[in-house]
Protein backbone atom coordinates (compact mmCIF):
# COMPACT_ATOMS: atom_id res chain seq x y z
CA UNK A 1 0.00 0.00 0.00
CA UNK A 2 1.73 3.49 -1.09
CA UNK A 3 1.69 5.97 1.73
CA UNK A 4 -0.54 8.48 -0.25
CA UNK A 5 -3.68 7.85 1.63
CA UNK A 6 -1.19 9.22 5.20
CA UNK A 7 -0.28 12.64 3.43
CA UNK A 8 -2.29 15.56 4.58
CA UNK A 9 -4.44 17.56 2.29
CA UNK A 10 -1.60 20.28 1.93
CA UNK A 11 0.91 17.55 1.16
CA UNK A 12 -0.95 16.08 -1.64
CA UNK A 13 -2.67 19.54 -2.97
CA UNK A 14 1.06 20.41 -3.04
CA UNK A 15 1.74 17.09 -5.08
CA UNK A 16 -1.18 17.31 -7.28
CA UNK A 17 -0.18 21.03 -8.38
CA UNK A 18 3.21 20.26 -8.79
CA UNK A 19 2.64 17.10 -11.01
CA UNK A 20 4.60 14.77 -9.06
CA UNK A 21 1.02 12.52 -7.64
CA UNK A 22 -2.07 12.27 -10.31
CA UNK A 23 -5.16 13.00 -8.46
CA UNK A 24 -6.62 9.77 -10.23
CA UNK A 25 -3.51 7.71 -7.99
CA UNK A 26 -4.97 9.47 -4.88
CA UNK A 27 -8.50 8.46 -5.64
CA UNK A 28 -7.13 5.09 -6.36
CA UNK A 29 -5.03 4.97 -3.26
CA UNK A 30 -7.60 6.36 -1.02
CA UNK A 31 -10.36 3.80 -1.98
CA UNK A 32 -8.14 0.89 -1.60
CA UNK A 33 -7.03 2.03 1.76
CA UNK A 34 -11.16 2.27 2.33
CA UNK A 35 -11.78 -1.25 1.02
CA UNK A 36 -9.04 -2.38 3.05
CA UNK A 37 -9.74 -0.72 6.54
CA UNK A 38 -13.42 0.41 6.50
CA UNK A 39 -14.64 -3.28 7.31
CA UNK A 40 -12.99 -2.84 10.20
CA UNK A 41 -13.62 0.84 11.13
CA UNK A 42 -17.39 0.92 9.49
CA UNK A 43 -16.91 4.69 9.10
CA UNK A 44 -18.26 5.06 5.56
CA UNK A 45 -22.04 4.30 4.63
CA UNK A 46 -21.81 4.99 0.71
CA UNK A 47 -18.48 5.52 -1.54
CA UNK A 48 -19.01 7.24 -4.27
CA UNK A 49 -16.17 6.12 -6.44
CA UNK A 50 -17.70 6.70 -9.73
CA UNK A 51 -17.81 10.13 -9.15
CA UNK A 52 -14.70 10.94 -7.41
CA UNK A 53 -12.72 9.16 -10.20
CA UNK A 54 -14.31 11.38 -12.79
CA UNK A 55 -13.54 14.27 -10.87
CA UNK A 56 -9.80 13.08 -10.46
CA UNK A 57 -9.56 12.82 -14.50
CA UNK A 58 -11.18 16.04 -14.73
CA UNK A 59 -8.43 17.56 -12.60
CA UNK A 60 -5.54 15.55 -14.16
CA UNK A 61 -6.64 17.12 -17.33
CA UNK A 62 -6.80 20.57 -16.65
CA UNK A 63 -3.60 20.28 -15.42
CA UNK A 64 -2.32 18.78 -18.46
CA UNK A 65 -4.04 21.74 -19.95
CA UNK A 66 -2.15 24.50 -18.00
CA UNK A 67 -4.73 25.21 -15.93
CA UNK A 68 -4.43 26.32 -12.70
CA UNK A 69 -5.79 23.95 -9.81
CA UNK A 70 -7.27 25.23 -6.35
CA UNK A 71 -5.46 25.04 -3.03
CA UNK A 72 -6.87 21.71 -2.35
CA UNK A 73 -6.49 20.11 -5.70
CA UNK A 74 -6.99 16.29 -5.70
CA UNK A 75 -7.48 16.07 -1.82
CA UNK A 76 -9.73 13.58 -1.09
CA UNK A 77 -12.61 14.14 1.77
CA UNK A 78 -16.02 12.54 2.92
CA UNK A 79 -18.97 13.76 4.65
CA UNK A 80 -21.51 12.74 7.61
CA UNK A 81 -24.24 11.64 5.98
CA UNK A 82 -26.62 14.21 7.34
CA UNK A 83 -24.96 16.33 4.25
CA UNK A 84 -26.52 16.48 1.02
CA UNK A 85 -24.52 14.97 -1.84
CA UNK A 86 -26.41 14.99 -5.03
CA UNK A 87 -28.28 11.17 -6.36
CA UNK A 88 -28.03 10.36 -2.77
CA UNK A 89 -31.06 9.97 0.44
CA UNK A 90 -29.62 12.23 2.98
CA UNK A 91 -29.93 9.61 5.76
CA UNK A 92 -28.92 10.88 8.72
CA UNK A 93 -27.59 7.88 10.17
CA UNK A 94 -31.23 6.57 10.26
CA UNK A 95 -33.33 4.03 8.65
CA UNK A 96 -36.32 6.55 8.13
CA UNK A 97 -34.95 8.43 6.28
CA UNK A 98 -33.66 6.20 3.53
CA UNK A 99 -36.88 6.19 2.21
CA UNK A 100 -36.15 9.70 1.10
CA UNK A 101 -35.61 11.15 -2.63
CA UNK A 102 -32.00 11.47 -3.46
CA UNK A 103 -30.43 14.92 -2.91
CA UNK A 104 -31.05 16.75 -5.92
CA UNK A 105 -27.93 18.77 -5.51
CA UNK A 106 -24.64 19.07 -3.32
CA UNK A 107 -24.90 20.96 -0.12
CA UNK A 108 -22.98 24.43 0.00
CA UNK A 109 -20.15 23.38 1.92
CA UNK A 110 -19.12 20.37 -0.49
CA UNK A 111 -20.04 22.40 -3.54
CA UNK A 112 -17.33 24.98 -2.46
CA UNK A 113 -14.94 22.31 -1.22
CA UNK A 114 -14.65 20.75 -4.79
CA UNK A 115 -14.22 24.40 -6.39
CA UNK A 116 -11.15 24.83 -4.39
CA UNK A 117 -10.09 21.30 -6.18
CA UNK A 118 -11.19 18.67 -3.64
CA UNK A 119 -12.72 15.45 -4.63
CA UNK A 120 -15.74 14.11 -2.34
CA UNK A 121 -15.53 10.26 -2.22
CA UNK A 122 -18.24 9.01 0.28
CA UNK A 123 -20.95 9.93 3.34
CA UNK A 124 -19.92 9.30 6.64
CA UNK A 125 -21.24 7.38 9.57
CA UNK A 126 -23.04 8.97 12.36
CA UNK A 127 -25.52 8.68 15.51
CA UNK A 128 -29.07 8.67 14.47
CA UNK A 129 -30.50 12.14 13.77
CA UNK A 130 -27.01 13.28 15.26
CA UNK A 131 -28.46 13.05 19.17
CA UNK A 132 -25.53 11.24 19.92
CA UNK A 133 -21.77 11.40 21.43
CA UNK A 134 -21.39 7.73 20.96
CA UNK A 135 -20.88 6.52 17.65
CA UNK A 136 -23.01 3.72 18.32
CA UNK A 137 -25.91 3.37 15.25
CA UNK A 138 -28.40 0.62 15.88
CA UNK A 139 -29.03 0.78 11.80
CA UNK A 140 -25.55 1.42 10.74
CA UNK A 141 -23.66 -0.48 13.35
CA UNK A 142 -20.68 1.39 15.33
CA UNK A 143 -17.87 3.37 14.01
CA UNK A 144 -14.90 1.74 15.43
CA UNK A 145 -12.15 3.64 16.63
CA UNK A 146 -8.99 3.60 14.70
CA UNK A 147 -6.44 3.60 18.13
CA UNK A 148 -8.70 0.77 19.72
CA UNK A 149 -11.08 -1.02 17.51
CA UNK A 150 -13.34 -2.15 20.89
CA UNK A 151 -13.56 1.62 21.88
CA UNK A 152 -16.18 4.03 20.80
CA UNK A 153 -15.25 6.83 18.10
CA UNK A 154 -17.26 9.09 19.69
CA UNK A 155 -20.41 10.80 18.29
CA UNK A 156 -22.29 12.19 16.52
CA UNK A 157 -19.82 12.57 13.39
CA UNK A 158 -18.57 9.40 14.53
CA UNK A 159 -17.56 8.47 10.73
CA UNK A 160 -16.06 11.26 10.29
CA UNK A 161 -13.84 10.76 13.42
CA UNK A 162 -13.05 7.20 12.13
CA UNK A 163 -12.25 7.91 8.36
CA UNK A 164 -9.89 10.85 9.03
CA UNK A 165 -7.81 9.06 12.04
CA UNK A 166 -8.01 5.71 10.26
CA UNK A 167 -6.31 7.24 7.32
CA UNK A 168 -9.24 7.22 5.27
CA UNK A 169 -9.28 10.75 4.11
CA UNK A 170 -7.23 13.68 5.42
CA UNK A 171 -10.25 15.68 5.99
CA UNK A 172 -14.16 15.20 6.69
CA UNK A 173 -17.10 16.92 7.56
CA UNK A 174 -18.98 16.77 10.38
CA UNK A 175 -21.73 18.90 12.41
CA UNK A 176 -21.66 19.97 16.25
CA UNK A 177 -24.87 20.65 17.83
CA UNK A 178 -23.54 19.99 21.55
CA UNK A 179 -20.36 18.68 20.60
CA UNK A 180 -20.35 16.39 17.41
CA UNK A 181 -17.62 17.68 16.21
CA UNK A 182 -15.19 18.30 19.25
CA UNK A 183 -16.09 14.31 21.06
CA UNK A 184 -15.29 12.38 18.04
CA UNK A 185 -11.76 14.55 17.64
CA UNK A 186 -11.33 14.07 20.92
CA UNK A 187 -11.67 10.30 20.95
CA UNK A 188 -10.10 10.16 17.90
CA UNK A 189 -7.27 11.75 18.42
CA UNK A 190 -7.48 14.57 15.50
CA UNK A 191 -8.20 18.49 14.98
CA UNK A 192 -11.72 19.35 14.65
CA UNK A 193 -12.97 23.07 13.70
CA UNK A 194 -16.19 24.12 15.59
CA UNK A 195 -16.56 27.73 13.96
CA UNK A 196 -18.77 30.36 15.50
CA UNK A 197 -22.39 29.88 15.11
CA UNK A 198 -23.64 30.89 11.83
CA UNK A 199 -20.02 31.31 9.84
CA UNK A 200 -20.33 28.44 7.63
CA UNK A 201 -23.16 27.55 6.05
CA UNK A 202 -25.50 24.83 6.88
CA UNK A 203 -27.73 24.54 3.64
CA UNK A 204 -28.45 21.13 2.26
CA UNK A 205 -27.80 19.27 5.19
CA UNK A 206 -30.12 17.71 7.68
CA UNK A 207 -30.83 19.59 10.96
CA UNK A 208 -31.30 18.21 14.44
CA UNK A 209 -31.01 21.85 16.58
CA UNK A 210 -31.61 24.56 14.48
CA UNK A 211 -30.71 26.84 17.47
CA UNK A 212 -26.94 25.34 17.81
CA UNK A 213 -26.48 23.20 14.86
CA UNK A 214 -23.08 24.06 13.40
CA UNK A 215 -20.83 22.70 10.40
CA UNK A 216 -17.38 21.99 10.24
CA UNK A 217 -14.15 19.92 9.38
CA UNK A 218 -11.98 17.57 11.46
CA UNK A 219 -8.17 16.78 10.13
CA UNK A 220 -5.09 15.62 10.85
CA UNK A 221 -3.07 18.84 10.90
CA UNK A 222 -4.23 22.05 11.60
CA UNK A 223 -3.19 23.48 8.24
CA UNK A 224 -5.85 21.26 6.63
CA UNK A 225 -8.57 22.39 8.74
CA UNK A 226 -7.47 25.89 7.81
CA UNK A 227 -7.79 25.38 3.68
CA UNK A 228 -10.78 23.40 4.35
CA UNK A 229 -12.33 26.17 6.41
CA UNK A 230 -11.12 28.71 3.94
CA UNK A 231 -12.48 27.08 0.87
CA UNK A 232 -15.73 26.91 2.78
CA UNK A 233 -16.46 30.00 3.86
CA UNK A 234 -19.04 32.98 2.90
CA UNK A 235 -22.94 34.08 3.11
CA UNK A 236 -25.45 31.96 1.66
CA UNK A 237 -28.80 32.85 1.37
CA UNK A 238 -30.08 29.17 1.46
CA UNK A 239 -29.18 29.33 5.18
CA UNK A 240 -31.31 31.91 7.50
CA UNK A 241 -28.47 31.82 10.17
CA UNK A 242 -25.48 32.07 7.72
CA UNK A 243 -23.83 35.71 8.83
CA UNK A 244 -23.29 38.26 6.64
CA UNK A 245 -19.59 38.90 7.13
CA UNK A 246 -16.91 39.05 4.01
CA UNK A 247 -14.48 36.21 4.07
CA UNK A 248 -11.93 36.31 6.57
CA UNK A 249 -8.59 33.65 5.39
CA UNK A 250 -6.64 32.11 8.02
CA UNK A 251 -4.23 29.76 6.08
CA UNK A 252 -1.65 32.56 5.81
CA UNK A 253 -1.72 33.45 9.35
CA UNK A 254 -1.10 30.29 10.96
CA UNK A 255 2.66 30.78 11.75
CA UNK A 256 2.02 33.91 13.41
CA UNK A 257 2.23 32.44 17.08
CA UNK A 258 0.98 32.91 20.51
CA UNK A 259 3.47 35.89 21.72
CA UNK A 260 1.07 38.25 22.63
CA UNK A 261 -2.00 36.41 23.26
CA UNK A 262 -3.84 36.11 26.86
CA UNK A 263 -4.23 32.62 27.51
CA UNK A 264 -6.38 30.78 30.15
CA UNK A 265 -7.56 27.90 31.16
CA UNK A 266 -11.31 27.42 32.50
CA UNK A 267 -12.03 26.48 36.25
CA UNK A 268 -14.52 25.26 38.61
CA UNK A 269 -16.93 23.27 36.26
CA UNK A 270 -14.50 22.14 33.56
CA UNK A 271 -12.52 20.70 36.02
CA UNK A 272 -14.93 19.40 38.11
CA UNK A 273 -15.68 15.35 36.76
CA UNK A 274 -12.97 15.55 34.41
CA UNK A 275 -10.90 12.32 34.82
CA UNK A 276 -6.96 12.36 35.75
CA UNK A 277 -6.27 12.22 31.46
CA UNK A 278 -8.46 14.90 30.88
CA UNK A 279 -6.83 17.23 33.69
CA UNK A 280 -3.18 16.12 32.67
CA UNK A 281 -4.02 17.38 28.85
CA UNK A 282 -5.56 20.19 29.88
CA UNK A 283 -2.40 21.21 31.83
CA UNK A 284 -0.11 19.87 29.45
CA UNK A 285 -1.31 22.20 26.73
CA UNK A 286 -1.66 25.26 29.25
CA UNK A 287 2.06 24.61 30.57
CA UNK A 288 3.05 24.71 27.41
CA UNK A 289 0.98 27.94 26.38
CA UNK A 290 2.05 29.75 29.41
CA UNK A 291 -1.75 29.98 30.51
CA UNK A 292 -0.60 31.08 33.79
CA UNK A 293 -4.40 32.89 34.70
CA UNK A 294 -7.82 30.57 34.99
CA UNK A 295 -11.13 31.72 34.52
CA UNK A 296 -14.54 30.76 35.58
CA UNK A 297 -17.38 30.54 33.01
CA UNK A 298 -20.08 32.00 35.02
CA UNK A 299 -23.07 29.38 35.65
CA UNK A 300 -21.52 27.04 32.91
CA UNK A 301 -23.68 24.20 34.74
CA UNK A 302 -26.63 25.64 34.10
CA UNK A 303 -25.34 26.77 30.62
CA UNK A 304 -25.13 22.97 29.83
CA UNK A 305 -28.29 22.37 31.57
CA UNK A 306 -29.89 25.19 29.14
CA UNK A 307 -28.35 23.48 25.97
CA UNK A 308 -29.90 19.82 27.41
CA UNK A 309 -33.39 21.42 27.45
CA UNK A 310 -33.49 23.15 24.11
CA UNK A 311 -32.04 20.36 22.07
CA UNK A 312 -34.00 17.50 23.42
CA UNK A 313 -37.56 19.93 23.36
CA UNK A 314 -36.20 21.49 19.49
CA UNK A 315 -34.84 17.62 18.49
CA UNK A 316 -38.38 16.64 19.44
CA UNK A 317 -40.12 19.01 17.67
CA UNK A 318 -38.28 18.36 14.38
CA UNK A 319 -38.66 14.72 14.59
CA UNK A 320 -42.67 14.92 15.92
CA UNK A 321 -44.29 13.92 13.05
CA UNK A 322 -42.21 10.78 12.27
CA UNK A 323 -42.68 9.94 16.21
CA UNK A 324 -45.99 9.71 15.66
CA UNK A 325 -45.67 7.42 12.16
CA UNK A 326 -42.46 5.64 12.45
CA UNK A 327 -41.18 5.22 16.56
CA UNK A 328 -40.60 1.65 16.10
CA UNK A 329 -37.78 2.54 13.05
CA UNK A 330 -35.93 4.58 15.21
CA UNK A 331 -32.69 3.50 16.84
CA UNK A 332 -34.47 3.01 20.03
CA UNK A 333 -31.51 5.06 22.13
CA UNK A 334 -32.47 8.25 20.25
CA UNK A 335 -36.42 7.51 19.97
CA UNK A 336 -36.95 7.53 23.99
CA UNK A 337 -34.88 10.51 23.69
CA UNK A 338 -37.03 12.07 21.73
CA UNK A 339 -40.23 10.81 23.01
CA UNK A 340 -38.64 12.47 26.36
CA UNK A 341 -37.65 15.70 24.56
CA UNK A 342 -41.35 16.42 23.19
CA UNK A 343 -43.01 16.13 26.77
CA UNK A 344 -41.05 19.43 27.84
CA UNK A 345 -42.92 22.32 29.16
CA UNK A 346 -42.63 25.47 26.12
CA UNK A 347 -42.05 27.40 29.43
CA UNK A 348 -38.70 25.13 30.20
CA UNK A 349 -37.39 26.08 26.12
CA UNK A 350 -38.27 29.36 26.39
CA UNK A 351 -36.19 30.07 30.17
CA UNK A 352 -33.38 28.23 28.65
CA UNK A 353 -33.34 30.86 25.60
CA UNK A 354 -33.99 33.52 27.83
CA UNK A 355 -30.98 32.34 29.66
CA UNK A 356 -28.74 32.09 26.65
CA UNK A 357 -28.73 35.18 25.76
CA UNK A 358 -27.68 36.59 29.51
CA UNK A 359 -25.01 33.74 29.59
CA UNK A 360 -24.01 34.97 26.20
CA UNK A 361 -23.10 38.60 27.45
CA UNK A 362 -21.30 36.94 31.05
CA UNK A 363 -19.08 35.06 28.92
CA UNK A 364 -18.49 37.83 26.23
CA UNK A 365 -17.22 39.64 29.37
CA UNK A 366 -14.39 37.37 29.87
CA UNK A 367 -12.85 38.07 26.77
CA UNK A 368 -11.87 41.62 27.63
CA UNK A 369 -9.39 40.24 29.60
CA UNK A 370 -7.96 37.00 27.50
CA UNK A 371 -8.23 36.21 24.34
CA UNK A 372 -8.03 32.21 24.59
CA UNK A 373 -9.72 30.03 26.83
CA UNK A 374 -8.69 26.07 27.59
CA UNK A 375 -10.72 23.66 28.66
CA UNK A 376 -10.71 19.96 28.37
CA UNK A 377 -13.09 18.50 25.00
CA UNK A 378 -14.05 15.34 26.68
CA UNK A 379 -14.07 14.32 30.19
CA UNK A 380 -12.14 10.71 29.42
CA UNK A 381 -10.58 9.09 26.39
CA UNK A 382 -12.76 7.14 24.40
CA UNK A 383 -15.17 4.71 26.47
CA UNK A 384 -15.36 0.78 25.15
CA UNK A 385 -18.45 0.14 22.74
CA UNK A 386 -21.56 -0.89 24.21
CA UNK A 387 -20.62 0.99 27.90
CA UNK A 388 -23.77 2.67 29.10
CA UNK A 389 -22.27 4.66 32.37
CA UNK A 390 -19.32 6.80 33.21
CA UNK A 391 -18.29 7.95 36.28
CA UNK A 392 -18.43 11.96 36.67
CA UNK A 393 -17.08 13.74 40.42
CA UNK A 394 -17.46 9.88 41.93
CA UNK A 395 -20.89 10.05 40.47
CA UNK A 396 -22.37 7.37 38.30
CA UNK A 397 -23.91 8.34 35.39
CA UNK A 398 -25.70 7.62 31.49
CA UNK A 399 -23.14 7.71 29.42
CA UNK A 400 -25.03 9.09 26.04
CA UNK A 401 -26.05 12.36 27.82
CA UNK A 402 -22.86 13.25 29.29
CA UNK A 403 -19.69 12.53 27.32
CA UNK A 404 -20.47 16.36 26.47
CA UNK A 405 -20.21 17.97 29.28
CA UNK A 406 -17.35 20.08 28.42
CA UNK A 407 -18.24 20.96 24.94
CA UNK A 408 -22.04 22.41 25.38
CA UNK A 409 -21.52 25.20 27.17
CA UNK A 410 -19.30 26.49 24.60
CA UNK A 411 -21.68 25.39 21.46
CA UNK A 412 -24.57 26.76 23.62
CA UNK A 413 -23.22 30.48 22.68
CA UNK A 414 -21.31 29.38 19.24
CA UNK A 415 -18.24 30.02 20.30
CA UNK A 416 -15.45 28.95 17.65
CA UNK A 417 -13.57 25.96 19.36
CA UNK A 418 -10.59 23.67 17.71
CA UNK A 419 -10.21 20.52 19.32
CA UNK A 420 -6.59 19.78 20.03
CA UNK A 421 -5.00 16.01 20.29
CA UNK A 422 -2.77 15.27 23.18
CA UNK A 423 -1.33 11.84 23.62
CA UNK A 424 0.62 12.01 27.05
CA UNK A 425 2.16 8.21 27.90
CA UNK A 426 1.14 6.05 25.11
CA UNK A 427 -2.53 6.05 26.93
CA UNK A 428 -5.65 7.13 24.51
CA UNK A 429 -5.64 10.13 22.75
CA UNK A 430 -7.86 12.78 24.19
CA UNK A 431 -8.68 16.62 22.98
CA UNK A 432 -8.59 19.79 24.62
CA UNK A 433 -10.80 22.69 23.81
CA UNK A 434 -9.01 26.00 22.39
CA UNK A 435 -11.82 28.35 22.53
CA UNK A 436 -11.74 32.26 21.71
CA UNK A 437 -14.48 35.13 20.72
CA UNK A 438 -16.88 34.78 18.34
CA UNK A 439 -15.41 35.21 15.03
CA UNK A 440 -11.99 34.64 16.01
CA UNK A 441 -11.50 31.63 14.56
CA UNK A 442 -7.82 32.60 12.83
CA UNK A 443 -6.72 33.09 16.57
CA UNK A 444 -7.86 29.27 17.67
CA UNK A 445 -6.22 28.03 14.82
CA UNK A 446 -2.92 29.86 15.43
CA UNK A 447 -2.98 28.48 18.83
CA UNK A 448 -3.64 25.08 17.32
CA UNK A 449 -0.88 25.24 15.22
CA UNK A 450 1.38 26.56 17.43
CA UNK A 451 0.96 23.14 19.90
CA UNK A 452 1.10 21.05 16.62
CA UNK A 453 4.66 22.83 15.70
CA UNK A 454 5.87 21.86 19.29
CA UNK A 455 4.68 18.60 19.28
CA UNK A 456 2.67 19.25 22.45
CA UNK A 457 -0.86 18.59 19.57
CA UNK A 458 -0.05 15.01 18.53
CA UNK A 459 -2.10 13.18 16.12
CA UNK A 460 -1.12 9.59 16.39
CA UNK A 461 -0.82 6.88 13.95
CA UNK A 462 -3.05 4.45 14.04
CA UNK A 463 -2.10 0.43 14.71
CA UNK A 464 -2.22 -1.05 11.14
CA UNK B 1 -42.88 14.72 39.82
CA UNK B 2 -43.86 11.32 42.22
CA UNK B 3 -42.98 8.10 39.87
CA UNK B 4 -46.77 7.73 39.49
CA UNK B 5 -47.08 11.77 38.04
CA UNK B 6 -44.30 11.14 35.52
CA UNK B 7 -46.06 8.07 34.23
CA UNK B 8 -49.52 10.19 34.05
CA UNK B 9 -47.03 12.88 32.53
CA UNK B 10 -46.52 10.55 30.03
CA UNK B 11 -49.61 9.09 29.41
CA UNK B 12 -51.13 12.71 29.05
CA UNK B 13 -48.48 13.97 26.57
CA UNK B 14 -48.09 11.09 24.10
CA UNK B 15 -51.87 10.47 23.84
CA UNK B 16 -51.58 14.59 23.30
CA UNK B 17 -49.33 14.40 20.58
CA UNK B 18 -50.58 11.04 18.97
CA UNK B 19 -46.93 9.43 20.13
CA UNK B 20 -47.11 5.47 20.49
CA UNK B 21 -45.69 3.98 23.28
CA UNK B 22 -44.71 0.74 23.73
CA UNK B 23 -44.35 -0.57 27.07
CA UNK B 24 -40.49 -1.43 26.79
CA UNK B 25 -39.50 1.75 25.84
CA UNK B 26 -41.35 3.77 29.42
CA UNK B 27 -38.50 3.09 31.24
CA UNK B 28 -35.79 4.98 29.50
CA UNK B 29 -38.51 7.57 28.65
CA UNK B 30 -39.12 8.09 32.09
CA UNK B 31 -35.23 7.86 32.97
CA UNK B 32 -34.57 10.92 30.23
CA UNK B 33 -37.87 12.70 31.35
CA UNK B 34 -36.75 12.85 34.58
CA UNK B 35 -33.10 14.04 33.56
CA UNK B 36 -34.17 16.59 31.44
CA UNK B 37 -36.69 17.71 34.17
CA UNK B 38 -34.05 17.93 36.28
CA UNK B 39 -31.96 20.13 33.59
CA UNK B 40 -35.16 22.34 33.66
CA UNK B 41 -35.14 22.99 36.89
CA UNK B 42 -31.76 23.86 37.41
CA UNK B 43 -32.48 26.66 34.39
CA UNK B 44 -35.37 27.90 35.77
CA UNK B 45 -33.66 28.80 39.41
CA UNK B 46 -31.80 31.37 37.67
CA UNK B 47 -33.26 34.59 38.19
CA UNK B 48 -33.82 36.26 34.84
CA UNK B 49 -35.71 40.08 34.51
CA UNK B 50 -38.75 40.51 32.80
CA UNK B 51 -36.81 42.41 30.08
CA UNK B 52 -34.37 39.48 29.53
CA UNK B 53 -35.14 39.04 25.88
CA UNK B 54 -34.47 35.40 24.58
CA UNK B 55 -31.76 34.18 22.00
CA UNK B 56 -33.06 34.06 19.07
CA UNK B 57 -34.33 37.41 17.62
CA UNK B 58 -36.22 36.98 14.37
CA UNK B 59 -35.46 40.30 12.05
CA UNK B 60 -38.30 41.62 9.78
Amino acid sequence: MTEANALTAAEIAHEVNAGSLTAVDVIETTLARIADRDPVLNSFTAVTAERALARAAAIDAAREAGQSLGPLAGVPFAVKNLIDIAGLPTVAGSRINRDHPPATADATLVTRLERAGAILVGALNMGEYAYDFTGENAHDGAAHNPHDPTRMTGGSSSGSGGAVAGLLVPIALGSDTNGSIRVPASFCGIFGLKPTYGRLSRAGSFPFVASLDHLGPLARSVADLALAYDAMQGTDPFDPVCADRPIEPVAEGLDAGVAGLRIATATGYFRAGAGPEALAALDHVAAALGAGTEVELPEAARARAAAYVISTAEGATLHLARLRTHAADFDPDVRDRLIAGALVPAVFVQQAQKFRRWYRDAVLRLFDDVDVILAPATPCTAPLLGQKTLVLDGVEMPLRPNIGIYTQPISFIGLPVVAVPVVLGGALPIGVQVITAPWREDVALRVAHYLEQHGIADVARPPA
Amino acid sequence: MTGPELDAWIDAGTALLGIPVEPAWRAAIRLHLTITFGHAATVLAFDLSDEADPAPVFLA
